[in-house]
């Protein structure tokens, strides 16, 4: 100790902080790292690897053997469009009704408007869990008119999975939030100048709200993609069934574990990569959904 | 000139319902604007959130059913009787003609069988139908908690307990890793970013993937475990284990969603202004003295939060039962929502599907007014 200079002591102290972050960041990679190796092995190398730390290394019988299979034994793909479709329809219809709202909320005047926004800051504590089973029956017996004519009932359709979540108090409130902080002049210069309250919205307000736009965006990107328990319940048929849950049919009927690997790969990569290229707009997003939600 | 009291009397109705009372009336153009543009998501709240809402209420006083060719009765209490039910009955052992107490062959005291009080005993109407939930030893008697539906009542409690359990574990872990990126060092984010990696992978793909590591036979898990003991760990059934199932859920979800709690701590140690640290350094304050009395009091505002955000998503548990264990083994994970969507769904019993839901509505409820309680009083002291 005595020999010691802060110098090193500091260097220590700092190597022994990165050993410590770089031990913590093997817990937190490992199963992601074997789900990527295992999903290039044969079964039979798979299991006996996993008795080992065999199973973190790619060698062997490499292939993407896995991945044509599990293409061809179900339709990965109808499942990833049909993912990317009701996610891509709900964000850009939730960024317009949700935007739409909070702008009416925070620049324009008219009755009633306290109260609805109070009944929408209400509506937080429920929570989806909540409301999943009464919100069956409400769509169970909604109308739709579609090619076929007009129908009773939105089970098993592609709007039933989209329209209940492109409105949400949650993004209502971050819009209404970052409006009310933008400065007065702003909107009301433009108002002097003649312009509309549609030109306010489109031209002036909306274009610098790129930071807001993404956190809201990331968010119903995020609960659109990883839907489950909703989808669980009104798809009944493959053809529109989302990601999520055609992978819980796939391990539910077949075992073959290398498979099964490739498709959590397959769904997985995606969004990872989309998540380290706009990291830090993720981390705040969620972050912010923590703080305000 | 007319004031503008005058001109609202006048009006039309629809005028005065729009514009507000303190606003002068050529602002109608805006007022209807205003209506136009957030009636579209008003729409889609009502008819997806607050009918939903209104009606899981409403149901639960009913027999509804997704589909029935009977007319919906109102049925009263009867669902939440049905639900919540709870007796506490007192068997007293069996004795022979002179009074004594009879063993059975394993020499433990012997009693009558339950179900000759359960299964219409006239003597007994109010036990008629429950089952036994949990029972234990009280002297030479034997008491048993009687239920009439025993597998909601474990599903509430095991909720519950990952509640209670998943809070402090989660939100500790993620505070540790938060003082130990919170720190100016090269690379610092790139830790961030993998700490935070789970949170975006969605649950369903979490919890497959953690079925190959719990795995009793070929489990990663196991491997790991035996290595680091050099060979002396017995293998686990960690998801077939009624013990370790519920242990084995709580890990892997504080796995996969720590990394959302350690941001908020990170932005609340963000708030702590760098001069407050300087000055205790200058007192001679240690390591843990500037945690105790500067971080830590910083942070109780971020603390309350963190910990209403764990039990809230919490109580929603449902993903991971049913990729998982199914409420196995022996009901070990059964949670409320698993339950709400087992009846309610599979079922198609809405009315119970919906009593469920408003048992978990009312958790969550009390949730949120302890909180209410908790952060006002930090504000006025």
């Amino acid at each position: 100790m005595t020999a010691m200079t802060w110098e090193t002591r500091h260097k220590l102290v700092i190597s022994l902080r990165y050993t410590l972050l770089i031990l913590i960041s093997a817990i937190f990679i490992f199963p992601i790292v074997f789900m990527v190796v295992s999903s290039l092995k044969p079964d039979l190398q798979l299991l006996r690897d996993s008795g080992s730390l065999l199973a973190f290394v790619p060698y062997g019988d490499i292939s993407l053997n896995n991945y044509s299979f599990a293409i061809e034994r179900v339709p990965v793909i109808q499942f990833a469009f049909n993912s990317t479709f009701t996610t891509v329809v709900a964000v850009l219809a939730s960024i317009l009704l949700n935007s739409m709202a909070a702008f009416s909320f925070a620049f324009l005047r008219w009755r009633g408007k306290k109260l609805m926004l109070t009944l929408i800051i209400a509506t937080f504590i429920v929570p989806f869990e909540v409301i999943a089973i009464p919100l069956l029956l409400v769509v169970n017996n909604l109308p739709w008119i579609g090619p076929e004519g007009l129908k009773i009932g939105w089970l098993n359709s592609y709007h039933v999975q989209i329209i209940p979540f492109i409105a949400d108090s949650l993004g209502i409130f971050l819009f209404y939030q970052y409006f009310r902080d933008l400065p007065d002049e702003l909107v009301e210069a433009a108002r002097i100048d003649g312009a509309s309250i549609r030109q306010i919205y489109t031209r002036i307000v909306m274009p610098i709200s790129g930071p807001i736009l993404a956190t809201v965006a990331i968010l119903k990107f995020l609960v659109m993609w990883n839907a489950y328990i909703w989808p669980l319940m009104v798809v009944r048929t493959e053809e529109l069934r989302p990601i999520m849950v055609g992978l819980q049919y796939f391990f539910q009927r077949y075992t073959y574990w290398g498979e099964i690997m490739a498709y959590l790969t397959l769904v997985t990569i995606p969004v990872l990569i989309f998540y380290l290229a706009l990291q830090r707009a993720f981390i705040e997003s969620i972050a912010t959904s923590g703080i305000k939600g | 000139m007319i004031s503008a009291a005058e001109t609202r009397k006048n009006a039309p109705l629809w005028v005065r319902l729009l514009v507000p009372k303190d606003a002068p009336l050529y602002q109608r153009n805006e007022s209807i604007m205003g209506w136009l543009m957030a009636i579209p998501a008003l729409l889609v709240l009502t008819l997806f959130l607050v009918i939903p809402f209104l009606m899981a209420f409403v149901m639960s006083f009913t027999n509804q059913r997704l589909v029935s060719p009977n007319p919906t009765e109102w049925v009263g209490m009867r669902n939440f009787e049905r639900l919540l039910t709870v007796r506490l009955f007192t068997l007293e052992p069996e004795r022979d003609e002179s009074g004594a107490i009879v063993y059975d062959d394993k020499g433990k005291i012997a009693y009558p069988r339950l179900r000759t009080f359960t299964r219409k005993n006239p003597d007994y109407p109010e036990l008629n139908g429950l089952r036994e939930l949990t029972s234990w030893q009280s002297g030479e008697n034997r008491t048993v908690v009687l239920a009439s539906d025993v597998v909601f009542l474990r599903a509430l409690f095991n909720t519950l307990l990952f509640a209670a359990v998943i809070a402090p574990l989660q939100g500790g872990l993620a505070l540790l890793l938060a003082l130990l990126l919170n720190q100016a060092l090269p690379y610092i984010s790139v830790f961030r970013a993998i700490y935070f990696a789970p949170v975006v992978v969605s649950m369903v793909v979490v919890s497959l993937l953690w079925r190959f590591i719990y795995d009793g036979e070929n489990g990663l898990l196991n491997t790991l475990l035996g290595i680091a003991s050099f060979g002396s760990f017995q293998p686990v059934d960690w998801l077939g284990n009624p013990y370790t199932a519920m242990p084995a859920m709580i890990a892997m979800s504080a796995w996969q969603a720590v990394g959302f709690h350690m941001v908020i701590w990170l932005s609340g140690l963000q708030t702590i202004p760098t001069s407050l640290y300087e000055a205790a350094g200058l007192d001679g304050a240690g390591m843990w003295q500037k945690f105790r009395y500067v971080t830590w009091p910083g942070l109780r505002n971020t603390a309350v939060l963190i910990l209403i955000v764990i039990v809230i998503q919490a109580t929603g548990l449902f993903v991971q039962v049913d990729v998982m264990t199914r409420g196995g083994p022996l009901d070990a994970t059964q949670s409320v929502v698993y339950q709400a969507v087992q009846r309610g769904y599979d079922k198609q019993d809405i009315a119970e599907g919906s009593a469920i839901s408003v048992v978990l509505f009312f958790v969550v409820l009390a949730i949120t007014i302890v909180n209410r309680y908790l952060t006002r009083e930090r504000e006025t002291s």
